[in-house]
């Protein structure tokens, strides 16, 4: 069993949610990213998503978008991602995904982009936008490199599309539970119990939701339907919050993780 | 680059496939968020192509409120100051709003009315495609908001307060540079929210299909009457057409009814900027290799890693960092050649169409007459040049009196 399965599977022995954490690799810089991602997974997060920071990210909030913005003026490049996510491979066993857009996929060969990702360890690749369509060369490759190749569903999804999407899916689906570009809101999606059956009805795979989800509150709701919680602008937020103070970082980071986490109990 | 597919020519109607591919190059690069709605916008829009009612309404609005056909234009001293070919000028910038972006505009705004959405969303770059939209959603009594970048709000200052008077709303883009690219990024970020309810009018040959396909249509009225247009004043076909190429919209509606005649010459011309140097223009043939951005796979200007490359150039409506796949596809064949004018280029031919014709062309459509400027010497004096003027430049007018002194000599 791969890394993705395994941690979904021991949730659901644990007979809880995952806890996914969404973080900019090198938002604000290369060392702190590390520290984070260290201080999320003994917080108990179970899988770690890496956003490559790209010139022009068109799915992301202004949260999103400024975090790509000073990890690429901090330096960071898609070889300096593949570094920091091989770092952490060195020190856990957590899945670990990238978040990312195609033209960095593509810009220097879609084979040499996946061996690449797989060779630091990295488990899957969400390519934004990426449908799967146009996504032959991606899914191929990840095939040959043994990297999960994670699609989106949306609310528009029709139905009929699920189907050319469980050909292609590894690893998880990610559910975007809201129209709408990444950041925080303060209600939660209506529908979702239904949209998310539906996605099982035609996919055997994990159903992770993600856009939008700010607190425990919200986590926990979402936890109560789903396989997996995706936590992203809300933490990007309190890197923004502390940028300059990384102790003070670290430890609201920490804490507000530890929070989701006991938000989102065993459900029985 | 060298051209990645040189497979012999299919119809130009033939194209793009299905799945919006002008071979190698198009395509549909968005999030699974905005994929059924291109595929009902690509539904919506093939009814309407082929709805006798749609084109006539469409016709009757091109006609009334835009001011088409649109005079192509003798333009004699011009042709005796070069004293080579004869130039014509296909007079796009005579129409309503100032520029051909209202040819697309009408289409789609009968478009979104036709599939019931009462919201329309556009970038501009010059603003003239925000102008347009502006335009018809007033005329049509839809609710109107523009995205543009805040270095374009600025250098169209004009356009901006005309966009506000027809009613739109104008969204300033603080992202990146602060230019067409970050206001294209702005305004899908609003569809993928609003996308029940909005229709997202782009405004040139470029994203997801069915926009290069749809805009592309939208037009090649342009070149249907400069075909017939040319055929009632010479006789015959011209030697060379000549059009500039942001996202290659007024080219490619331009060009596209002379694609088959092999004797036309056809050549989109880009933004040379200061220099052919990164960062420094937006010559995308010069300087760009195959990426994706913003929904289709073309010619981009990128850094190695795929980051988007800054762009420069002295028109606002040229300064993007892709060119519209159907371009790119062209030139693989070799049927369209490109060139490239540099700003000062620009700015003289700009100044010399003003001085010896009195007609103030768009900084855009100055790029058009920089090659022709050229190109036309090389010609003998019974060939035929048409440019297409495809916008006029009242908009340009307080930017260029910052940089051109009309009491010096002319260049």
């Amino acid at each position: 069993m791969d890394r993705i399965a395994q941690a979904f599977a021991k949730a659901r022995t644990e007979n809880r949610a995952c806890l996914i954490a969404y973080l900019c690799a090198g938002d604000p810089d290369f060392e702190t990213s590390l520290e984070i991602s260290r201080e999320l997974i003994r917080a108990g997060i179970d899988l770690l998503e890496f956003g490559v920071p790209f010139s022009d990210p068109l799915a992301d909030g202004p949260t999103n978008q400024q975090a790509a913005q000073r990890a690429l003026e901090a330096g960071m490049t898609p070889a300096r991602v593949f570094e920091l996510a091989a770092r952490l491979r060195g020190e856990t066993a957590i899945p670990i995904v990238f978040y990312t857009y195609y033209n960095l996929v593509f810009a220097n060969g879609v084979d040499r982009a996946i061996q690449a990702t797989a060779e630091a360890g990295v488990d899957g690749v969400l390519t934004l936008d990426l449908p799967p369509e146009e996504s032959d060369d991606v899914v191929t490759a990840c095939r040959r490199h043994g990297v999960a190749p994670i699609f989106l569903v949306a609310p528009t999804t029709a139905e009929e599309r699920l189907p050319l999407i469980r050909e292609r899916a590894g690893g998880f689906v990610y559910y975007v539970s809201r129209l709408g570009i990444t950041g925080e809101r303060s209600d939660l999606a209506e529908g979702l119990e239904e949209a998310v059956a539906m996605i099982r009805r035609h996919i055997d795979l994990p159903v992770a939701v993600g856009f939008g989800i700010s607190g425990p509150e919200q986590a926990a709701a979402v936890a109560a339907v789903a396989d997996g919680v995706i936590v992203g602008s809300a933490l990007v937020n309190r890197v923004k919050r502390h940028l300059g103070n990384p102790k003070a970082m670290l430890e609201d980071l920490g804490g507000f993780t530890r929070d989701l986490r006991a938000a989102m109990p065993r459900k029985d | 680059m060298p051209p990645t597919d040189t497979a012999a020519p299919a119809s130009p109607t033939a194209l793009p496939d299905p799945g919006g591919h002008f071979g190698p190059y198009g395509g549909v690069f968005v999030p699974e968020t905005l994929v059924s709605a291109l595929q009902d916008l690509g539904r919506a829009y093939e009814a309407a192509r082929t709805d006798p009612d749609f084109q006539e309404e469409l016709t009757h609005h091109l006609r009334e409120f835009a001011g088409r056909p649109t005079q192509l234009y003798f333009a004699s001293r011009l042709t005796e100051v070069l004293g080579g070919a004869r130039i014509y000028f296909k007079r796009e910038d005579l129409l309503h709003t100032g520029a051909h972006k209202i040819n697309n505009a009408l289409g789609q705004a009968l478009l979104a009315r036709r599939m019931g959405k009462k919201r329309i969303i556009a970038e501009t770059g010059a603003g003239q495609h925000g102008v347009a939209t502006a335009a018809v959603c007033a005329k049509f009594g839809l609710e109107c908001v523009i995205y543009m970048g805040a270095v374009d709000m600025e250098r169209q200052a004009l356009n901006v307060f005309r966009m506000r008077l027809c009613g739109a709303e104008v969204r300033g883009v603080e992202a990146g540079q602060k230019t067409l690219k970050e206001a294209i990024n702005e305004a899908m970020r609003d569809w993928v929210t609003n996308v029940r309810s909005t229709h997202y009018i782009l405004g040139s040959a470029l994203g997801a299909h069915p926009y290069p396909m749809m805009v592309r249509d939208f037009h090649r009225i342009i070149g249907h009457e400069t075909r017939r247009q040319i055929l009632e004043r010479e006789g015959r076909l011209p030697d060379e057409l000549v059009a500039c190429v942001g996202g290659g919209s007024n080219a490619i509606g331009f060009f596209f009814d002379f694609l088959q005649d092999e004797s036309v010459k056809l050549t989109g011309v880009e933004a040379g900027g200061r220099a052919i140097t990164p960062g420094e223009h937006a010559a995308r043939f010069e300087g760009g290799r195959l990426g994706v951005l913003q929904g289709c796979k073309t010619f981009i200007l990128q850094n190695p890693d795929g980051q988007i490359e800054l762009t420069h150039s002295v028109s606002a409506g040229l300064d993007y960092a892709a060119i519209g796949p159907e371009h790119a596809y062209y030139r693989d064949r070799g049927r369209i050649g490109y060139a490239y004018a540099l700003d000062d280029e620009v700015l003289a031919a700009f100044q010399k169409c003003a001085a010896t014709e009195g007609i103030i062309p768009a900084l855009e459509s100055a790029h058009a007459l920089a090659y022709a400027c050229k190109r036309a010497p090389e010609m003998s004096r019974d060939q035929i040049l048409v440019v297409n003027l495809s916008g006029r430049g009242d908009k340009d007018v307080q930017q260029t009196a910052k940089l051109i002194d009309p009491e010096a000599p002319a260049p």
